[in-house]
C-alpha cells in the first residue's frame, strides 16, 4: 500500500492559493441520499438508498416535505456511521430556501449543534470543506453535513406556481428533489474507505450572464476556474482522477466549461462530467438537465460513493457549484455571480493509521 | 481495481507531467474579477453554445392551440346567440364561461400541461388569464387566505390588469383628442 502513506499524512498543508490539503484526511464514515420519484425514475434510480412515491410526503407544504428528506437522508447516514445523534459535534447544513428553513427545520428536529451554510447548489462541498477542516485539526470528532432540494419549493419560491401554464425555455434546469448526508469521523466501518484530501474553495466569478433560466452558463465559469486552480494548486491534472464531475453545469454548462479550460489550456477528458447533465435520462423532459444542491448531493451520497466503496473509482474530484442569485436580485437587473468548490475523495484505509 | 482505467498509472508519472491534459503554456489561473472586455468574450461563447429553441414548432403548436381555444369559444358564442342572446350582450356570458372553463383545467392540474405544449397559444386567450389567477391562488393557499391566496392570486395577472387599464385609459385619451380636434362628438 504505498498510496495509502500518501493519502494518510499527518499535518495540515496549504497549498497554492486556494488548496487545503488535510492531514488525517477524515473518513466519510456514512452516507445516504433520499430522492423524489423522478429523480428514482432516473438512469442512477437504483443507486438511491431511498427512492420516495411521491414528493409531498403526506405534509401540509413543500418546504415541510424538504425538511422531511434531509431528515431521513441524516439519520441513515447516522445509522450507517454507527453514530447516534450524540456522538455528532456539529451538523453543518444548507438549502435553497429563504433563510434555509429547510436546514433549520431539520437542525431543530436532531438537536446537534447546527451551523447553517448558504452556497446555493454548491453548499455541498462547502460543508464537507469546512467539516473536514474542523475534523482535521481535531476540535470535533464526528460532524454531520446535509443538503437538500425540492422542485416543488423551489419552483414557487424562484419561478411561477405550479399549475400555471409556462414553457420551459431550453436553458432551462430541473430542480433535484431529495437530500444527500455525509457523516464525517476519523475512521470508515469498512475496510478501505472514502477519504477527504483535499479542498479547493472556490472565488466568485461573475460573466454577466443575466438570465435566471440559463444558470448553467452563469456557473460555467465559476466550475473552471476552481478546476484550473485546483490544478496548479496541487500539481495535478485531469489524468489524475477517475472521475471529475462538476455539480449542477446542466448540459450547457458542462460543454461551456469544457470550452473555457480548453481555452485556458486545460484538456478534460471523457472523464469530466456533471450531476446535473446525467442524474436525469433524456426521456425526461428536463431540457438542459438538473439543479439544486441535492443535485450533487444525492449523486454523491448514492451512486458516486457506492461505485467508489465497489472499487470501481479510487480517486473523485467532485465540484458542486452555486449561483448566487435571488428574485430580488434578478428584478433589479443583477447579473449572476457563481461560485464552485473543490473536493477530492480517496479511497483509503478505514482505520486511521497513527492518530493521536 | 481493474475498472479505474489505468489511473494508476497516470498517477505513478504526475510528478514529471502532472496530468496529461495540463501543458507548460496553460495560462494561469486569475485572481481578479472579470474585466467587461472578458465577460463580452464570454458572454458571446455562451450565445454561441446555447441551443436554439425550435421557433417554427411552436409557432404551430401555439397557433393550432389557441385555435382550439378560439374555436370552443366560438361554439359558446354561437349557442348563446341560439337561444336568443343578442350578439352585443354575448361577450360576457362568454367571457364567463370561458374563464370558468380555464380555471376548472387548471384546477385539476390539465392547464399546465396544455401551456407547456401550446405556449402563447394558451396563455393569450381568456383562458390563460384564469390559469395565471388560479395557479397562485391554488399554489399559495398554504400561507393563509388572506396573506396567501388574497395577496398572491394576481402575482401574475396583475401586470396585465395594471397595463390594460392604462393602456386603455390612454386610447380613450387618444380618441378624445382626436374627436376634439375633427369636431365630431
Amino acid at each position: 500500500m504505498a498510496q495509502s502513506s500518501q493519502v494518510l499524512l499527518t499535518e495540515n498543508r496549504r497549498l497554492g492559493k486556494q488548496t487545503v490539503q488535510f492531514g488525517h484526511p477524515p473518513a466519510i464514515a456514512g452516507f445516504a441520499s433520499v430522492v423524489g420519484p423522478k429523480e428514482g425514475q432516473g438512469p442512477f434510480g437504483k443507486l438511491f438508498d431511498v427512492v420516495k412515491e411521491e414528493s409531498l410526503l403526506g405534509e401540509k407544504s413543500w418546504e415541510r416535505a424538504e425538511t422531511m428528506f434531509m431528515l431521513e437522508a441524516s439519520r441513515l447516514a447516522m445509522r450507517r456511521a454507527g453514530t447516534a445523534r450524540e456522538d455528532i459535534d456539529y451538523m453543518l447544513a444548507g438549502d435553497l430556501l429563504n433563510q434555509i428553513i429547510a436546514s433549520d427545520f431539520a437542525a431543530r428536529e436532531l438537536s446537534i449543534p447546527f451551523l447553517g451554510l448558504y452556497g446555493a447548489c454548491s453548499t455541498l462541498a462547502e460543508g464537507l470543506g469546512i467539516a473536514a477542516s474542523f475534523l482535521s485539526y481535531g476540535i470535533a470528532r464526528h460532524i454531520l453535513v446535509t443538503v437538500s432540494s425540492h422542485f416543488d419549493s423551489a419552483e414557487r419560491q424562484y419561478r411561477y406556481p405550479l399549475e400555471f401554464g409556462a414553457q420551459r425555455p431550453v436553458t432551462a434546469q430541473w430542480t433535484v428533489t431529495g437530500s444527500g448526508a455525509f457523516v464525517l469521523g476519523p475512521t470508515g466501518n469498512e475496510e478501505r474507505t472514502p477519504r477527504i484530501t483535499h479542498w479547493t474553495c472556490g472565488r466568485v466569478v461573475d460573466m454577466g450572464i443575466k438570465n435566471p433560466n440559463d444558470m448553467g452558463s452563469a456557473m460555467a465559469p465559476a466550475a473552471a476556474d476552481t478546476i484550473q486552480r485546483h490544478f496548479e494548486d496541487t500539481g495535478r491534472g485531469p489524468d489524475d482522477y477517475d472521475l471529475i464531475i462538476t455539480g449542477d453545469l446542466g448540459k450547457l454548462g458542462l460543454k461551456l466549461a469544457t470550452e473555457v479550460l480548453k481555452r485556458a489550456n486545460v484538456t478534460m477528458g471523457d472523464s469530466f462530467t456533471d450531476c446535473g447533465a446525467i442524474i436525469f435520462g433524456n426521456d425526461q423532459d428536463v431540457h438542459s438537465g438538473a439543479s439544486g444542491p441535492a443535485c450533487s448531493a444525492s449523486m454523491l451520497g448514492g451512486p458516486l460513493l457506492k461505485r467508489m466503496m465497489a472499487g470501481e473509482m479510487d480517486r473523485l474530484l467532485i465540484v458542486p457549484t452555486g449561483a448566487l442569485f435571488s428574485p430580488t436580485s434578478f428584478q433589479q437587473g443583477e447579473s449572476i455571480p457563481s461560485v464552485a468548490h473543490a473536493v477530492v475523495i480517496e479511497m483509503a484505509p478505514g482505520e486511521a493509521e497513527g492518530r493521536p | 481495481m481493474g475498472a479505474s482505467k489505468g489511473a494508476g498509472a497516470a498517477r505513478n508519472g504526475s510528478g514529471k507531467n502532472a496530468g496529461g491534459g495540463r501543458s507548460k503554456t496553460s495560462r494561469p489561473a486569475s485572481s481578479r474579477p472579470a474585466s467587461p472586455k472578458e465577460q463580452k468574450k464570454y458572454q458571446k461563447i455562451a450565445q454561441q453554445a446555447r441551443p436554439r429553441p425550435p421557433v417554427l414548432i411552436n409557432c404551430i403548436k401555439a397557433f393550432l392551440t389557441g385555435g382550439v381555444i378560439c374555436l370552443v369559444g366560438q361554439g359558446v358564442l354561437n349557442y348563446f346567440i341560439r337561444i336568443g342572446v343578442k350578439p352585443p350582450d354575448s361577450g360576457g356570458p362568454l367571457a364567463g364561461v370561458m374563464v370558468t372553463l380555464g380555471a376548472l383545467l387548471t384546477g385539476i392540474g390539465v392547464y399546465d400541461v396544455i401551456g407547456k405544449f401550446g405556449g402563447m397559444g394558451s396563455a393569450l386567450p381568456i383562458t390563460g388569464f384564469a390559469n395565471s389567477i388560479v395557479s397562485p391562488a391554488m399554489e399559495f393557499k398554504r400561507e393563509g387566505y388572506v396573506l396567501g391566496v388574497g395577496a398572491r392570486m394576481f402575482q401574475v395577472a396583475g401586470p396585465v390588469i395594471v397595463y390594460g387599464l392604462v393602456t386603455s385609459v390612454v386610447v380613450v385619451l387618444i380618441k378624445m383628442a382626436v374627436m376634439a380636434l375633427t369636431g365630431k362628438s
